[in-house]
């Protein structure tokens, strides 16, 4: 049963953990050059003043990484490994000048309303935006709660055997060749940990986090709800999140213990040139809800599948997944659902738009193992294709063995509608205005899932989108 | 001054993916009129209506049809909107996703401001909600409907309604109502036209395609145009309508034999496209 995701399959072989902290006598001293071979991942680990666990553990994957192929399937990835530098030291960072940024990124900052300090964040230019005192006081209120939220980082510091009782639990390196790779030149991300019967009230949002990687290549989270938690995690942001680099590769790890509740909501928007990889993945067990709402705009090509693997009996895994792809974007978007025990149930919701030549595809796999008696799954998956040029696909991958199962699957794919757009045009509304009207309609059932604040910021984004598509 | 102007449509053909269903229409239409549009199912009805609101899939090969003097055939659909004409359909499409009220405050935005551009300030919330309240009351809407997804799932005598409402909202020069007595039931009807007689007051022209007698019962037509074979055959007073109602088309076909041949024609072709 799944055993390939329950830990078993990669151990780390070497024990003593290091608890030492040797980051700031090497600060200021490390210059990171391109590409990847051990000396460079032995330097991050080193940089970091990480446990000797985690070191071999980054080695290990290297040669994971090392020996795997590229995906046979999803986008074309033209990518040089050796022309990517894979550790910025965060004074790198902050060392770019806001004068590099491109003008168009302004004008979106600018149009979407974001204040100068956060776009500056935003942009990779200033590692922090003024969030400290929110940030202050949040702490020390998760804190009272036994509630830990910090950077994965500072986690294998501060928090060793919790980190490595769990750490590339969800996904081994072996999982597939950017896990492995992330695995190696990991920096950054989130750590969560909610204690028993915690419930969190407020989304807990990534920006809080005071982290120095403003914006992590190989960003790495891991989020333990244990039973009885609920906890709603925020992570992105719908301006566009603009980096001199092109290749963002992240690790999710998610643990939902029994009946607890987790949600996970991101909204990417990267600029035209990434590769954005991302392995996503949650076990859900004993009556526990894990859901994924992912929204995805912007880069070069995204693939990203979040799943949800349901433990034990009573698991529920739900999965609302948009993607907006324009010209030269290719969405290769979708989510998984293994059910492991019986009576679980699974959704997947997917809504893809594309236009000016964008191109979306949902990649989708239920799986229901044998002995999954009285499971159910149902999955949707809409497209809306908004001009000739753009294209859209779908595949669905279904592997039953199990018989008494229930199993839907509906697809749709659609055009702007003459009629649809004649209609709204009818009552006075021009024609760009309609497209837009429709394209949120299309996209409202994600976007009333979103924090107030989220969704607001969605429909704008979307109306900047959409200007310039039509007439 | 305001009862001079005038929809003005002369010698009108359109075609539909290149085959002629409307063959030399010619309709004046004055503010404060009601002119009733009768005629067999497939003689060009809707047909009229959706190439005066300018449906794409609607070309106009000959004709003209002006608005005071403005040639409406020159202007996008929202344009033709924000000039002054509305119609409402005979099948509403849904807009899933999209809030009845969202709509509905672009589109009397727009209408009411016909200069507006894209972002500019809609009507301000708290105005248009009081204001669609107000109409949903008299129409006998629940309140509910704002929230609904525009056509989504509405029954149809609740997409008739809709139309209605909109038709109270936008409050246009000249409406064409094509068929929105069918699908209600007698009660509904009755109050469809007593509600369309008040919302129109004394300044809207009214084109009002129908089968039915009901809901010309609070508008009595002015004027009644009977088409057949994507032609207007013959134009007469209310007893024209009434006559229609008793006795059907049959004397119509008799009087116009050329137009009969060719909705004869048309009604073929429709159905052998579809075949």
């Amino acid at each position: 049963m799944a055993t390939d995701v329950t830990g078993k399959a990669f151990d780390p072989t070497v024990g003593e953990v290091n608890k030492y902290d040797f980051r700031t006598e090497t600060e200021g001293v490390f210059k990171a050059r391109k590409g990847i071979d051990r000396e460079i991942v032995g330097q991050i680990s080193e940089m970091k003043g990480e446990p000797a666990w985690m070191r071999e553990f980054r080695l290990e994957s290297l040669k994971i990484f090392e020996s795997k192929p590229m995906p046979s399937w999803g986008g074309d990835i033209e990518l040089d490994f050796q022309d990517v530098y894979y550790y910025l030291k965060p004074t790198d960072e902050q060392g770019k000048s806001w004068d590099d940024v491109p003008s168009e990124i302004k004008e979106t900052f600018d149009r979407l309303g974001i204040p100068e300090a956060e776009k500056k964040y935003l942009a990779g230019v200033k590692a922090q935006f003024e969030s400290e005192v929110v940030y202050g006081s949040l702490q020390e209120d998760l804190a009272k709660q036994g509630v830990i939220f910090t950077d994965t980082d500072t986690a294998v510091r501060e928090y060793p055997d919790l980190v490595r009782e769990h750490f590339a639990t969800v996904i081994p390196p072996t999982d597939n060749k950017f896990a492995a790779l992330n695995s190696a030149v990991w920096s950054g991300g989130s750590f969560i940990y909610v204690p028993p019967g915690v419930n969190i009230e407020f989304p807990l949002q990534a920006y809080f986090r005071i982290n120095a990687e403003s914006m992590g290549q190989f960003e790495r989270t891991l989020i333990l709800v244990d039973e009885g938690a609920k906890v709603h995690y925020v992570e992105g942001c719908t301006a566009p999140m603009y980096t001199t680099e092109s290749l963002h590769s992240a690790v999710v790890e998610v643990k939902v213990m029994k009946e607890a509740r987790c949600r996970y909501t991101t909204i990417q928007n990267w600029a035209n040139n990434i590769y954005n990889l991302v392995t996503k993945r949650a076990l859900a067990y004993q009556d526990a809800t894990m859901e994924w709402v992912d929204g995805n705009l912007g880069s070069h090509l995204t693939m990203k599948y979040p799943a949800v693997y349901m433990m034990e009996p009573g698991a529920r895994g739900e999965i609302l997944s948009i993607a907006f792809s324009s010209a030269n974007q290719h969405q290769d978007a979708g989510a998984k659902l293994v059910h492991c025990a019986p009576h679980t149930t699974g959704q997947i919701i997917s809504k893809s738009i594309s236009k000016n030549g964008g191109r979306s595809s949902y990649r989708g796999l239920v799986k229901v193992e044998e002995g999954a008696k009285q499971s159910k799954s149902n999955v949707v998956c809409d497209a809306l294709i908004l001009d000739e040029e753009s294209r859209s696909d779908t595949y669905p991958y279904i592997e039953i063995d199990e018989q008494d199962v229930t199993i839907g699957h509906e697809a749709s794919v659609s055009r702007i509608g003459e009629e649809q757009l004649f209609y709204l045009m009818s009552r006075g509304l021009s024609e760009a205005e309609a497209s837009t009207m429709i394209v949120n309609g299309f996209i409202e059932p994600l976007v009333k899932e979103l924090p107030m604040e989220y969704a607001v910021e969605m429909n704008r984004l979307i109306e900047l989108q959409m200007e310039g598509s039509v007439g | 001054m305001s009862n001079s102007e005038t929809l003005t449509i002369k010698d009108l053909h359109v075609s539909v993916e290149g085959k002629p269903i409307l063959r030399g229409a010619d309709l004046t239409l004055k503010r404060g009129e009601t002119h009733a549009l009768m005629g067999p199912n497939g003689s060009g009805k809707s047909t009229l209506g959706l190439a005066i609101m300018g449906h794409p899939a609607y070309e106009v090969t000959q004709g003209t049809v002006e608005l005071d003097g403005v040639n409406l055939l020159d202007l996008e659909a929202d344009e033709r909107a924000r000039a002054g004409v509305f119609m409402a359909f005979q099948r509403p499409m849904a807009i899933p996703g999209v809030k009845m009220a969202d709509f509905l405050r672009h589109a009397t935005t727009n209408v009411r401001n016909p200069e507006r551009k894209e972002g500019e300030e809609l009507i301000p919330m708290r105005e248009f909600r009081k204001e669609l309240r107000g109409k949903m009351e008299d129409l006998k809407i629940d309140t509910e409907f704002a929230r609904r997804y525009v056509n989504d799932g509405f029954s149809g005598g609740e997409m008739k309604r809709a139309e209605i409402l909109q038709l109270a909202m936008l409050q246009p020069k000249f409406a064409i109502l094509d068929e929105t007595d069918s699908g209600l039931d007698a009660d509904a009807v009755k109050l469809a036209s007593a509600s369309i007689a008040d919302i129109r007051g004394g300044e809207m022209g009214v084109l009002i395609i129908t089968h039915h007698e009901r809901l010309l019962e609070h508008n009595r037509p002015d004027v009644t145009h009977v088409m057949l074979g994507g032609r207007i055959v013959e134009t007469g007073g209310p007893e024209l309508a009434e006559e229609l109602h008793r006795d059907g088309f049959d004397r119509i076909r008799a009087d116009y034999p050329e137009a009969a041949a060719e909705e004869a024609e048309l009604t073929q072709q429709t159905t052998g496209g579809v075949a």
